[in-house]
């Protein structure tokens, strides 16, 4: 009966920290890495009206398909393009090598061209009023154009010269499409077979107006941080973790002993279960978002210190151990919940109303919070109740009352 | 009975105030530090390949004419020369920026490119405008909160000493002159949040110990008995927190430095200010109020 009960509690501890070293790293390391520890760059644009063009929903959808282009065709591995509020684009570029290169690119305004087989440019965006995707007359999908009145005369004549001919369609100066020439076509409106799904139809259309009504872009923000500083604040913010973790296990061994030991394994359990919820949570690990880790550290500890402390009392008081700690978990649960809640009424507006990295801090910060009271207040105490029901430690001191 | 901190109530205000005090004077004459996040501007943090000045660096930016911006070492000693520099311009465009960074490559040599940062003023208005109502919001929802589950009077000492320790850190901020960027306004609400958690803490064993208590113990000895009960718990909790801030603030990164500062502050400010200031704000207001209504009563059988 002893015995079994010792051996549960030695099981469960060995089975956290065997845990805990075999999967905190892999863990930690597979969480995505904001831009502030992996190095790239971070952009914010801004659609702004021009004399030809207003913003509106359409403008802001084609901006955003051409940057999505124009960001696929520098092949990084995982850029966030992201509108945000009505006008505002977010481009996030990971380990980009040349960052103002791309940041020129991305900012340029789109040109659209349409050239001849020789290659000379003979019409630009300008000539070109619209363009749509629709269904054409054998239910393919087709991209329908229509021109200026100074756009269907040019038009008129390259159709005129290039029958049976390619002509090319570029956008920044990248062929989007080279159709055949069927026939001369002076009406203003043509017609662009060949997509394939209806969906295609509508992106090349989505290009070619966002060549034909170029809304400006600016760029608002911008903030680019180096591979080596990412390095190492990587670096630093591991070493700055460990001191901290070991700083509280040692006090907490110092002045909790037995009860202290238990905490420390809850703690590390939290560690664990917070790195897990952040990943299934597929949150982005932020600068900030670890020293939210860190601070919600030594945050989790106050639940078991407050439980501690009221376990004390209530020994003094003259309860026995098994009374006296379970008086201080239903005593303490009271103030753990109510000290807790206001903290995650700061987390949660931080949250909705941060931007960025700050969001990433709120995040760490709120999970922090709600695993922290499950840990201390179920964890520690399953531990404990454990390890009085051996009846091995008769001595209060040795729980650290 | 063990030292009366509500007896000596009226000490701890006074030191309070002589605490926070400097810091508002600085405030109003010399302002803060504003980041580029707040104000608008383009921050260039470079790595030379040899230690540079700040008069080398001022002397390359004359050609732009740039030599008014602030350019700083990043070092915390008092050193003349360091090869990481911080150079903070007004907004410059995508081209000016290039054209100023080739400009330093000629004059200073090589260096890496740490961080370039540019953000507008747009941008930085709405940072100020988004902190100040986070801030408000917090407050509201943590009033309407505590006055749910205890009462108003001490939701309104909670978040007078959540106001001291912001003030406080503030002050530091201002006589320091310590920059005041994005991450400020996490460390901000975090060290609200720390402080209303300690206070409420305080607050939990008063509402526990007015329920169990006997008529013949006063309300400062119900007060003063609460703080001391929790006394240990107040200094192990800041202990771990402040723990775990300072190896952010030594051993963590040059960027997470001024948050992990401002954290520092403010949660040392925010236990002192939930053991030494908020219970003795709600006491006071209650026997003010109890005050009044015998002197009501007393008036009204004259």
């Amino acid at each position: 009966m002893r015995r079994g009960n010792l051996t549960k509690f030695l099981v469960t501890v060995i089975a956290i920290i065997a845990v805990f070293g075999y999967y905190i790293l892999p863990l930690a390391t597979s969480i995505k890495q904001g831009l502030d520890l992996q190095g790239g760059t971070h952009v914010v644009l801004e659609a702004v009206d021009t004399p030809e063009a207003k913003v509106d929903e359409d403008a802001v959808q084609r901006v955003v398909k051409i940057i999505e282009k124009r960001v696929n065709e520098i092949g990084l591995t995982e850029p966030i393009i992201q509108r945000q509020g009505e006008r505002r684009i977010i481009v996030e570029l990971p380990g980009i090598k040349e960052p103002e290169k791309a940041i020129q690119m991305l900012g340029k305004t789109a040109l659209l061209e349409f050239q001849d087989e020789s290659g000379t440019t003979v019409m630009t965006g300008k000539d070109l009023k619209d363009a749509k995707a629709e269904i054409g007359q054998n239910k393919n999908s087709v991209v329908a154009l229509e021109f200026s009145s100074d756009g269907a005369k040019l038009f008129g004549d390259l159709t005129a010269k290039n029958v049976g001919k390619h002509i090319s369609i570029l956008l920044d100066k990248k062929v989007l499409t080279s159709p055949v020439v069927n026939e001369p076509i002076p009406s203003g409106k043509a017609i662009i077979t060949g997509s394939r799904t209806i969906e295609e139809a509508q992106e090349l259309a989505i290009l070619l107006r966002s060549g034909s009504l170029p809304v400006k872009v600016e760029v608002l923000e911008m903030r680019t941080v180096g591979p080596s500083l990412g390095q190492d604040s990587k670096e630093k913010s591991k070493v700055a973790f460990s001191i901290g973790i070991a700083a509280i296990i040692i006090f907490m061994l110092l002045f909790y002993r037995l009860s202290g030991f238990v905490a420390t394994i809850s703690l590390l359990l939290y560690v664990l279960l917070l790195l897990l919820g952040l990943k299934m949570l597929n949150a982005t690990l932020t600068l900030p978002g670890i020293a939210g880790i860190i601070l919600s550290i030594g945050m989790a500890v106050d639940a078991n210190v407050l439980i501690f402390e009221r376990f004390k009392e209530e020994h003094r008081a003259g309860k026995t151990l098994r009374a006296a700690m379970d008086a201080g978990f239903s005593r303490a649960f009271a103030t753990i919940f109510d000290s807790n809640i206001t903290t995650l009424i700061s987390a949660a507006v931080l949250f909705f109303l941060g931007a960025g990295p700050i969001k990433g801090f709120a995040i760490t910060l709120g999970l922090g919070i709600v695993l922290s009271m499950f840990t201390a207040i179920t964890i520690t105490k399953f531990m404990l109740r454990m390890l009085m029901h051996t009846n091995v430690f008769k001595n209060g001191k040795i729980f650290g009352a | 009975m063990k030292f009366d901190i509500v007896g000596k109530r009226y000490w701890f205000f006074l030191l309070s105030a002589i605490v926070i005090i400097p810091g508002l004077i600085s405030i109003a004459t010399q302002g803060f530090n504003l980041g580029i996040d707040f104000t608008g501007g383009t921050l260039l943090d470079l790595k030379f390949s040899r230690p540079v000045t700040v008069t080398e660096v001022r002397e390359a930016l004359k050609e732009h004419q740039l030599e008014n911006s602030t350019i700083q070492l990043a070092v915390s000693e008092q050193v003349e020369s360091s090869p990481n520099v911080f150079i903070r311009t007004h907004v410059l465009s995508d081209d000016e920026r290039i054209a100023v960074l080739e400009g330093v490559e000629k004059s200073l040599g090589s260096f890496e490119t740490l961080r370039v940062e540019k953000v507008g003023a747009v941008i930085g208005e709405e940072l100020t405008k988004n902190a100040i109502f986070a801030l408000l919001i917090s407050w509201v929802l943590m009033i309407a909160y505590i006055s749910y589950r205890f009462e108003f009077k001490f939701a309104v000492s909670g978040i007078i000493a959540i106001a001291h320790d912001l003030l406080l850190v503030l002050g530091v901020f201002s006589l320091l002159h310590k920059e005041i960027d994005g991450s400020f306004v996490a460390a901000m609400l975090t060290i609200a949040g720390y402080s209303i958690n300690d206070t409420i803490v305080i607050f939990d064993r008063i509402r526990e110990n007015l329920k169990a208590q006997p008529k013949s113990e006063t309300l400062a000895h119900v007060v003063n008995h609460s703080i001391w009960q929790t006394m240990t718990r107040s200094i192990y909790t800041v202990l771990t927190v402040l723990f775990a801030t300072a190896a952010l603030y030594f051993f963590g990164g040059e960027t997470t430095k001024n948050f992990s500062f401002a954290l520092l502050i403010g949660i040392a400010s925010g236990a002192y200010s939930s053991i030494f200031n908020a219970s003795q704000i709600w006491f006071t207001w209650k026997e003010y109020e109890q005050r009044q209504r015998i002197a009501m009563k007393t008036g009204g059988s004259k």
